[in-house]
């Protein structure tokens, strides 16, 4: 069982779109830039792969926070996942909001495959934001 | 054309008028069967019914205040596979005609060759209150006024769309005096010729319907505008949530009842969600200090409604299925306002309308992008 004592460190899960940001994480890895080693990342084929169901799996069963990357828009390598990806998650952020769960633990953001340095800014604000946030309410509930 | 006509209601009996018009359309061969729902010899049901022999249609009662499962499902299982070879006439309400336009564009039922019947529809009862009433369908009618009676399921008595959307043929019976006649109306070309089939000549003023339908959604719109903040208002935060779940035991009665929910075998049913070792529990239960079983029931909830929270009818039959008493529609009626509100989407309004989750803007919706 998890310490509670013990300085609040976010749990963070990335779905991370192949053709784009999980390159740039890549990029960002070899070229050695610095960010918080909290993001568990998971490489997904597109960022509209990425079912409302995993992200909610992965909040409920206890992460802090979930992060999908994909590219930008007009650039994605099935056309149009990205677009779709948008108008899911902005469902699912909607939805949650409507229920009090706290939307603003999931955030979608467009990282190209060439752009590890904003991966790896983006990768720092988001391990900030979610650590002033503190732990979510999913991850210590036994009863969901 | 004509495009609609007054149907005579004779000694008061308005389910034998209707009845006799359906017969007509299957006496004339206008129709080759009929899709409606028929009383079950105990009493004790209505439950739709496909009726090919005229001699069976003396039991049918289209309008009796009782839906025991959204009437879109049947149409789907009977078209899915194509179209069928016959002309059927199908009797619906409007909750039943919206997910009917649904499960077409999920590509889940075929309209071709059938003939869509839209009912006016003052609410239903609960199975178990319509079996336990005893409900004669002509006094219901005559007394109803579509709000007042405690009775009356809550999904009906906030629903905005007492008359039906996009049939053939409406039968109208908001505002009209129902001891003397009912509206019947062609809304297509496909309903005007039907009429025209059966010898009817000239229009009758709806005016007096129009009017009464417009007053009826107006007010149902102000109650439904309550039932939003009040749930709203019971369901904000985790707490509420968990509570209003508490006595859930994931057996997904309401997804078996609900009519968008179309999959075959749903995501939440299969291995991916159900089949782990022992040991994958232990961790889950040592994480969290402990593990409601079984699991993954808010989960469920949650993905349901963004699955289909965005073609949700509100029908409300979620709620009817619960063997626990969960105020499912509750949490399905706000989120699926929800999220219809934030994509301009009215489920069943048109067949042109794309499903809000296959469709997309390139431009749109930045403020989801952080």
């Amino acid at each position: 069982m998890a310490d509670d004592n013990k300085e609040f460190e976010p749990i963070l899960v990335g779905f991370f779109c192949n053709w784009c940001t999980s390159t740039a994480a890549d990029l960002a890895g070899v070229t050695r830039l610095q960010y918080p080693p909290n993001i568990r990342p998971i490489r997904t084929m597109c960022s509209g792969s990425v079912d409302a169901v995993y992200v909610l799996r992965a909040l409920l069963a206890g992460a802090d926070g979930v992060f999908i990357g994909g590219c930008n828009p007009g650039d994605c390598h099935y056309v149009s996942g990205n677009f779709k990806a948008r108008r899911r998650i902005a469902a699912l952020k909607t939805i949650l909001e409507t229920l009090g769960l706290e939307n603003d633990r999931v955030w979608l953001r467009w990282i190209s495959a060439a752009e590890g340095q904003k991966f790896a800014v983006t990768m720092r604000e988001f391990t900030e934001k979610i650590r002033k946030l503190g732990p979510s309410p999913f991850r210590r509930n036994w009863s969901i | 054309m004509p495009k609609n006509f007054m149907l005579e209601v004779k000694d008061g009996d308005v389910t034998g008028a209707l009845r006799g018009f359906l017969k007509s359309l299957l006496e004339k061969g206008l129709l080759d069967a009929l899709l409606t729902p028929a009383a079950v010899p105990s009493g004790k049901n209505v439950v739709q019914t496909l009726v090919e022999d005229i001699g069976r249609i003396d039991h049918v009662d289209p309008l009796a205040p009782v839906m025991p499962v959204n009437s879109a499902k049947i149409v789907s299982s009977l078209t899915r596979t194509g179209a069928p070879g016959k002309k059927i006439g199908v009797v619906l309400r409007s909750c039943e005609l919206r997910a009917l336009n649904e499960l077409v564009k999920l590509k889940q039922a075929d309209l071709t060759n059938l003939v869509l019947i839209g009912v006016d529809c003052f609410g239903t009862y609960s199975v178990q209150d319509y079996a336990e009433a005893g409900v004669s369908t002509d006094a219901f009618l005559k007394n109803a006024s579509g709000d007042g009676d405690a009775k009356i399921r809550l999904a009906c008595r906030v629903c905005r769309y007492p008359a039906p959307l996009n049939a053939d043929l409406t039968i109208g019976l908001i505002g009209m005096d129902l001891n003397r006649e009912l509206l019947i109306g062609g809304e297509t070309p496909e309903g005007e010729r039907l009429l025209e089939a059966l010898g009817i000549e000239g229009n009758a003023a709806t005016a007096k319907r129009d009017d009464a339908v417009a007053k009826l959604a107006a007010a149902r719109e102000k109650e439904k505008g309550e039932f939003l903040k009040q749930a709203a208002a019971e369901l904000g935060g985790l707490p509420s949530m968990l509570a209003a779940l508490s006595s859930c035991v994931a057996c997904h009665n309401c997804r078996v009842a609900c009519p968008i929910c179309y999959c075959r075998e749903c995501l939440l049913d299969s291995p991916t969600f159900t089949q782990w070792e022992a040991d994958k529990y232990l961790e889950w239960a040592d994480r969290k200090g402990a593990l409601r079983l079984p699991a993954d029931s808010l989960l469920f909830h949650l993905v349901r409604l963004n699955h289909m929270g965005a073609s949700c009818v509100a029908c409300g039959l979620c709620e009817d299925a619960c063997p626990n008493g969960i105020e499912v529609f509750k949490l399905f009626g706000l989120g699926g306002a929800k999220v219809q509100q934030l994509f301009d989407y009215l489920p069943g309004r048109s067949l042109e309308d794309e499903l809000p989750l296959t469709a997309f803007k390139e431009k749109e919706f930045k403020n989801f992008e952080l």
